[in-house]
């Protein structure tokens, strides 16, 4: 069994996931339950100002998409910050820290963008014990339409300068975590790394209404008939949390700082992929919120066994391992020719390649009078939908042809690597020498 | 041979020679990739699972599944042996539908359950495919234990022992190791040799010595036993055999089921083991069941399980009798033998209707009779050979739920104890409990 222990910014934990700062972990009761299953760390639900706590509505707070066989894939939330008193919330963290010394503990924070507010919490959580402090830069909902949240997180002065002002106020590690609901993840990020900011976390949820309710004409969730957007989050948004990592991990005015992996995490194999594109860790919520802490199990095992079947013996090994591999379009290799090939033996007939590729692509595949379906290499482009849309894995797959080999659609031989900055077609190209 | 399914009497090859293979190939073939992985998608990850609830050794259900889908059979493979090292036979004898399946909760949705035995068996095998033992030695402790039987309770046992650094020697009376797993399960539910196959991947554990041919009370004592080891443990199974008490049951062609299904698991040769042209079995349990599906597939031309109460009463499951009609054998309820006639050998079985009023069985006055060259009795198994003085109740060795018995540092499970259903899966929790009893109090000082 590998070793998963993790340094992230200088905080250890016993493994790489973390929970993210969310319903789960609002109170010590869920905490330890969370310890207890097998979590790394958590991010304790943000904390706000001391005073009246925030109030939440009292009808639905969740909406949800569904896959087939009703798998929740994506989830929606209107929930605001702990809406627990701030003195309930330190009592507890430090309880919790002090039984589990060696789980990270990170309070995360969202308080009025004034140096005031920011400088009296920070060093009042710190008595708590806990390791690190995430900025919560990211709801958006509810808590922007006061100022705060994803409002200060699409506006990068802002969060440079609160981020200083943290920094300024303690010597724990600050963690800022980033909206994507902004035009380019590099702006922020990069006024995170001005600020100071010892790591990032991402993605925070983006905005969403799930579905209408066709009788009401409400969104959902509805509240009296209304409905108001909410943060969207689950498997459903990791693709869009991996290209925002992806980029702060190759972007050279951000590389350097560590990274929380956040969005969809489900399974070891997502973690890995979290890890791969340039985060340190990860963090979990839809996960754990659909299965429960336990599910965190399946995550520790597949990781060490992936781990083990590698070779690597440490979580950072795997960390940024594919970010020299993520790249420009214009220097992908258009002398790169693949073709699909359709496995016989493991052909169902469905027809659903056909459908798509006949339909909607390159009419690429021919079917036969007795339902066989075959690739057509003089018109294949390789486009990979049929990969996609075909119900069986590993039944269709791209054969890469060997440098010389003739391309049947281009009657063309397979050259060497040249991309579009040399490409004739390209006004602007440079010359190949 | 030019022998059919109509040739009378007793006799081998009913059946073309090349036909035996194909009728005792494996009863549920192995799933591969992408049905397993289809049928794990099916799994809700339930909280505090029914279905691990209703395993006798409280695998881990939903994890293991999570592992499949996640493309980790391996660590799903751990996850089972962790609670039950036999996990692989269990996935291919356990009455699932009577245990892990029957709670589902989409069996209670769309009455399909999860199919846990066959994703336990694909994981499973896939980590006994590559060879892989995921379990070490501890140090060694220097404390020695005797297991008298090497059946799947003292299999299960041995090993958790071994784990823990403890040398252990494993005792059977038969050639082979693997108790009923080897000797006593159909063999279609066990094909390819994998009571030995598993066996010998358990055996990798290190620590365990086994010597065959020795067996309790015939030269084997458990006073020799408890003066050479630390402790005992004693999984000796049930070695006798009820009798019919009808008249007629020493004629020749009745035997018992369990010798039957043993010669059938040790044959090389199916084309050579005889069975009778008409053949019936006498009772109600799985070894009935394993004793007619086989004689069917060995070609005898009828088949007939008579079994003296209703068919709710029947403790082969509603499963299992209808993989015996499926396969062509008759169950007719409600009947008990009276006699066996025949001139020196069997030829026809006497029975009398049954009424069962609140649970006291009567004879009805009504007889009927079936042509039989071969009767199998099947009504259940007793326990032979257990040492003198230690306590026994309803017919089985006393234990507590740890496993130990009336004698101090001797421990019993499996089939031979009391307590729990005579299934393969409850002999392995058995097993695996005393041996941690066992460890506790070793380690106690």
């Amino acid at each position: 069994m590998a070793d998963l222990t993790t340094e992230f910014c200088g905080i250890k934990s016993p493994n790489p996931f973390w929970l993210a700062s969310a319903p789960p972990t609002d109170k010590e009761y869920n905490v330890r339950r969370a310890f207890e299953a097998g979590w790394g760390g958590v991010v304790w639900k943000t904390l706000g100002e001391e005073g009246p706590p925030v109030v939440n509505v009292n009808g639905p707070r969740y909406g949800a998409i569904h896959g087939a066989d009703r798998r929740l894939l994506g989830l929606n939330n209107i929930e605001l910050i702990t809406d627990r008193p701030l003195e309930v919330n330190l009592e507890e963290m430090t309880r919790v820290k002090k039984d589990y010394p060696d789980r990270a503990l990170i309070a995360s924070v969202m308080v009025p963008c004034d140096a005031d507010s920011w400088k009296t919490i920070i060093p009042r959580i710190a008595e708590t014990g806990c390791d690190g402090f995430e900025l919560n830069f990211g709801c958006p909902h509810g808590m922007a339409e006061r100022g705060m949240g994803s409002a200060v997180g699409q506006v990068p002065e802002y969060i440079e300068m609160v981020t200083r002002w943290c920094k300024e106020a303690t010597d724990l590690p600050v963690i800022v975590k980033l909206t994507p609901n902004i035009t380019n993840i590099l702006y922020p990020a990069e006024a995170a790394v001005r600020g100071g900011a010892d790591a990032v976390s991402l993605i925070n949820t983006i905005n969403s209404i799930t579905s209408v309710n066709l009788d009401t004409f409400s969104p959902e969730p509805m509240i009296d008939g209304k409905g108001t957007h909410g943060g969207y989050c689950g498997p459903a948004v990791k693709p869009i949390a991996l290209n925002m990592v992806a980029e702060i991990a190759r972007h050279p005015e951000t590389s350097q700082i560590p990274i929380s992996g956040i969005g969809g995490v489900t399974t070891w194999r997502d973690a890995a992929e979290f890890l791969a594109l340039g985060a340190g860790n990860v963090q979990v919520c839809t996960a754990a919120m659909t299965y429960g802490f336990k599910v965190v199990q399946e995550m520790i095992s597949g990781l060490s066994q992936y781990m083990d079947e590698k070779g690597f013996t440490s979580v950072s090994e795997i960390s940024r391992r594919a970010v020299p591999n993520v790249t420009d379009w214009q220097y992908l290799n258009l002398n790169h020719v693949t073709k699909a090939v359709i496995d016989q033996d493991e052909c169902i007939n469905c027809g659903r390649c056909y459908a798509a590729c006949e339909d909607t692509s390159h009419q690429a595949i021919e079917m036969s009078e007795d339902r066989v379906f075959t690739v057509k290499d003089d018109e294949c482009v390789a486009c990979n939908l049929c990969v996609n849309v075909c119900p069986i894995e590993g039944c269709i797959t791209m054969k890469t042809l060997d440098k010389g080999a003739v391309d049947e659609r281009t009657g063309k031989p397979v050259g060497d690597y040249a991309n579009w900055t040399t490409h004739p077609n390209n006004v602007a190209a440079v010359s190949a020498e | 041979m030019s022998n059919t399914p109509l040739t009378p009497g007793i006799t081998a090859g009913r059946l073309p020679q090349e036909s035996y293979a194909a009728q005792f190939s494996d009863l549920h073939p192995a799933l591969d990739d992408h049905e397993a992985l289809v049928a794990a998608d099916r799994c809700y990850f339930c909280h505090d699972a029914p279905c691990m609830t209703a395993c006798p050794t409280s695998i881990d259900i939903p994890l293991f599944i999570r592992q499949i889908m996640t493309g980790t059979p391996e660590a799903a493979a751990k996850t089972i042996l962790e609670q039950n090292i036999l996990g692989g036979m269990c996935a291919r004898v356990c009455p699932t539908e009577t245990l892990c399946e029957e709670v589902c909760v989409r069996e209670a949705a769309e009455g399909q359950p999860v199919e846990i035995g066959r994703l336990q068996r694909y994981a499973t095998d896939r980590l006994m495919a590559k060879n892989s033992h995921p379990f070490t030695r501890a140090a060694s402790t220097g404390k020695k234990i005797a297991v008298a039987g090497a059946g799947p309770a003292g299999l299960s046992a041995a090993h958790r022992l071994a784990m823990h650094g403890h040398d252990v020697v494993m005792y059977d009376p038969r050639a082979k190791v693997g108790g009923l797993n080897e000797y006593g399960i159909a063999s279609y539910k066990a094909p390819d040799d994998f009571a030995q196959k598993e066996v010998d991947w358990l055996m990798q554990i290190g620590g365990i010595t086994v010597e065959t041919g020795k067996k309790l009370g015939e030269g084997l004592s458990l006073e020799a036993l408890k003066a050479d080891f630390d402790a005992v443990f004693l999984a000796i199974g049930l070695a006798g055999v009820n009798a019919l008490r009808a008249e007629g049951e020493d004629k020749q062609g009745v035997m018992d089921a369990v010798d039957f299904i043993s010669d059938l698991r040790q044959s090389e040769d199916l084309s050579t083991l005889p069975v009778g042209r008409n053949v019936v079995v006498i009772g109600g349990g799985m070894t009935a069941v394993d004793a007619a599906v086989q004689s069917k597939l060995l070609g005898a031309q009828s088949v007939t399980m008579v079994y003296r109460r209703g068919k709710e009463r029947m403790s082969a499951s509603e499963y299992e009798q209808e993989l015996a009609t499926s396969k062509g054998v008759q169950i007719i309820y409600g009947a008990a033998p009276v006699a066996v006639h025949g001139n020196g050998a069997c030829a026809e079985v006497e029975f009398e209707y049954t009424k069962d009023e609140n649970g006291k069985l009567t004879g009805t006055g009504e007889m009927f009779r079936l042509p039989a060259d071969q009767l199998f009795k099947a009504i259940g198994q007793t326990l032979v050979g257990a040492p003198e003085g230690i306590e026994i109740t309803g017919g089985k060795i006393a234990v507590s739920a740890t496993g130990r018995t009336s004698v101090a540092g001797v421990w019993a499970g499996g089939d031979c104890a009391s307590g729990g259903e005579d299934l393969t899966v409850t002999a392995v929790a058995e097993g695996r409990d005393a041996a941690e009893d066992i460890h506790a109090s070793l380690m106690k000082g």
